[in-house]
């Protein structure tokens, strides 16, 4: 069994999201990795979501800039912009390392030109990690965020 | 029930607002205590006059009434911008705006 195959029933068993989905019929078989990545959003570990992307091993690179609050009072939104100067940009994920998963948002990318935010759930005090896929390679940053009151439940 | 978002497109950059509960399953109902179950965004494309630009994937850590913003490089007055979004309950939207 190899790893990504461990990693994608660990998701599906936690999250059971892909047994849903497949019972109502709006995915099947096959297509779930290619169409949303149950392995990598239902991961439960931050480890275990970059190795679902493809993000193990990214090299920390200066040319990505995460802005985000340094404190933020309300973790149900936390404003998130990534900047890179990275040619080439694949795609683009954003992970919050300390949520129950980790894994917030995967967004492949053409013609991109530098600059994406979104605003995401904290559960508690985290780094935000960007990982950004250029030119074939995968580089990575994150910022730490303090959350004063966790946004994910629990 | 269908995605109700909004999209502005202009100098090179895109902005995506959904009115969405964005719900990660794992947060309980103050009142019955009960976990209020999974309800969020899956997929967004975005696409400029036809060419997709945007293939994104969300989880349920997207927060209520999700919001995106990025450039696109090229751009011009008066391209097509469109977004189509659907989530876990298998609900869809889209919407077209022309870049100003």
């Amino acid at each position: 069994m190899n790893r990504h195959r461990r990693t994608f029933l660990q998701g599906a068993a936690s999250a059971g999201l892909v047994a849903t989905a497949i019972a109502a019929g709006l995915l099947k078989p096959g297509q779930v990795l290619a169409d949303w990545n149950a392995a990598g959003f239902g991961a439960t570990k931050t480890a275990d979501a970059l190795a679902a992307i493809g993000g193990s091993g990214a090299a920390e690179s200066k040319d990505i800039t995460i802005k985000a609050p340094d404190i933020a009072e309300n973790g149900a939104v936390v404003p998130v912009e990534v900047v890179t100067t990275l040619a080439n940009v694949e795609s683009i994920s954003i992970l919050g390392e300390k949520n129950a998963n980790p894994l917030v948002a995967f967004y492949a990318l053409t013609d991109f030109d530098g600059t994406l935010a979104t605003r995401m759930r904290m559960g508690q005090t985290a780094n935000v990690r960007a990982v950004v896929k250029a030119g074939g390679k995968v580089y990575t940053a994150a910022k730490e965020v303090k959350v004063t009151v966790g946004g994910c439940g629990g | 029930m269908a995605i109700a978002m909004r999209v502005r497109a202009g100098s090179g950059e895109i902005k995506v607002l959904m009115t969405h509960p964005s719900e990660n399953g794992l947060r309980k109902d103050a009142k019955s205590g009960q976990l209020i179950p999974a309800h969020f965004v899956k997929n967004v494309v975005v696409a400029v006059n036809g060419k997709t630009v945007m293939d994104g994937q969300w989880g349920g850590g997207i927060s209520k009434d999700p919001y995106l913003a990025f450039k696109v490089k090229g751009m011009k007055v008066g391209d097509k911008v469109t977004v189509s979004a659907e989530d876990n309950t298998g609900d869809k939207g889209s919407v077209e705006a022309t870049a100003s």
